[in-house]
């Protein structure tokens, strides 16, 4: 029988849930690496049980984690992230010129065919990759080198690369995004990159249809249909039909299209989740109630999901990292809080448990649907 | 031959569970012992270290990361300064301390 593995970063460890697959019963083990902040776990579609974790802390830096068992057992692995080449600068917060500074690993992108290949999105905004399970890292420089670079402006939570999305379609493409940069592609497996944010429209920077400077939070592809992407921007649900070169905004419906999560349902690329949230200065869902809501459509059309879900009282956030789906016949929906709560669906939204309720803000969220 | 000094070094509760060590590490360092001497010395032991304690590039020591010995604080001071001799000899460890600071 198929069952499913939740891997949660925390803000003070990491943490696995596993279930068969009715996923009603969970086991649940951790805290891992306890103490540090678990920016992302996530496992290789390659090999299940090889699992690479991002451990950061403001007192001793980066440490790479990687597990060949499952997460049972994990060994740290390579942390040196050294800029290739001129550091450069992008712009700071007050609008001067700013050295590029490694800060943390956001996002860990396992390649979709070799474990020992994953892809990692860093603050101050760069991406990296190993070829040797994490033991070296090397930056694609293409990226940080764009002519846009001194252009690029943090966001409140600092100079993030916080999406990787590789095209199972075509291994030489790739979309980022970066807070507060916006989403960029390459087409010849990280040489150059192009940014793809025509369509998209920012009030909050001097030109709203700028090229660069987009508060993008997160973007979702199906993999059965890569060039259509869904975007969850700071304000707007977006959606592009021609792998990113437009966006048209599909925010339909919603209380308010200010959020941070966006994913697809596995066995349905029109069915879309989202967690609106009251506003960027109100970091919490309107009135206390916590939705997810779901569109059938691809955009525009929403309906609220709450069943299982607490309706009052609650002033919860989720992060760009904290929603995933598994591909289970009746697809799994999981999102974590930063109140410490995972909430799993086992039918695709419509009814919601916790799977547990008292962890730490929970940083992000992964599923593994195993065999 | 070169000298070496037998050095007594306290790590970090953090640090000591990702070298898998106790609250006191022994490490052989070459004449003259210093802090980048012991930290070298650290790092070639317990490679899983590196980048912890300094940077891995410009080896400044981290913000949150203390270096006291003999009750003093020597965390500002140049690191190829000579340590104490008490830490030379082995009768005091040199202590890396993490900042109480955050939460």
């Amino acid at each position: 029988m198929s069952s499913v593995r939740v891997l949660v970063g925390t803000h003070k460890g990491a943490f696995i849930l596993t279930s068969d697959g009715k996923r009603k019963n969970w086991k649940v083990s951790g805290p891992f690496f306890a103490g540090f902040d678990i920016y992302h776990v996530k496992g290789s579609p390659a090999d299940p049980n090889r699992i690479y974790a991002s451990q950061t802390s403001g007192w001793f830096g980066q440490i790479l984690q990687r597990s060949n068992d499952g997460g049972q057992t994990w060994e740290p692995v390579g942390n040196k992230f050294a800029y290739e080449g001129e550091t450069h600068t992008h712009q700071w917060y007050d609008g001067t010129p700013h050295p590029w500074e490694f800060k943390r690993v956001w996002h860990l992108e396992p390649s979709l065919t070799d474990p020992d290949t994953v892809y990692a999105g860093i603050e101050d905004a760069a991406i990296f990759r190993t070829i040797d399970g994490g033991l070296n890292w090397a930056e694609l420089p293409g990226l940080r080198g764009h002519g846009t670079g001194p252009r690029w402006q943090p966001g409140a939570g600092g100079m993030c690369l916080h999406t990787i999305i590789l095209d199972p379609s075509d291994p030489n493409r790739i979309f980022i995004a970066i807070s507060a940069a916006g989403a960029f592609r390459t087409d010849d497996g990280g040489l150059t990159w192009k940014p793809i944010n025509k369509g998209l429209r920012s009030q909050y920077i001097p030109d709203p249809n700028a090229e660069v400077g987009h508060c993008v939070h997160h973007i979702a592809m199906h993999p059965q249909r890569p060039g259509v992407l869904f975007m969850q921007k700071h304000w707007d649900v977006m959606r592009s039909n021609d792998a990113g070169d437009n966006w048209h905004e599909v925010s339909g419906n919603l209380p308010t299209d200010f959020g941070f999560v966006i994913d697809i349902h596995a066995h349905e690329p029109e069915t879309l989740y989202v967690v609106p949230i009251k506003s960027d200065s109100e970091h919490y869902p309107i009135d206390g109630a916590l939705q997810v809501y779901r569109s059938r459509s691809g955009g525009n059309e929403w309906e609220a999901l709450t069943t299982g879900l607490p309706q009052q009282n609650c002033y919860v956030n989720v992060l760009r990292d904290a929603m995933a789906v598994d591909s289970l016949d009746q697809c799994g929906i999981y999102f974590g809080t930063t109140g410490g709560q995972v909430y799993a669906s086992a039918d695709a939204g419509d009814n919601w448990m916790p799977i547990v309720e008292n962890l730490p803000a929970v940083l992000s969220v992964e599923v593994q649907t195993l065999p | 031959m070169t000298a070496v000094s037998e050095i007594r070094v306290e790590l970090p509760q953090h640090l000591r569970t990702l070298a898998q060590t106790g609250i006191e590490v022994q490490l052989e360092v070459a004449m003259p012992i210093t802090i980048d001497a012991v930290l070298d010395a650290i790092e070639a032991r317990y490679p899983m270290l590196r980048g912890t304690i300094r940077d891995h590039v410009t080896h400044k020591r981290r913000d949150f990361l203390r270096f006291f010995a003999c009750q003093q604080d020597l965390s500002h001071d140049p690191t190829d300064t000579p340590l104490p001799q008490a830490i030379v000899s082995g009768v005091e460890p040199l202590i890396i301390l993490g900042a109480i600071a955050g939460g």
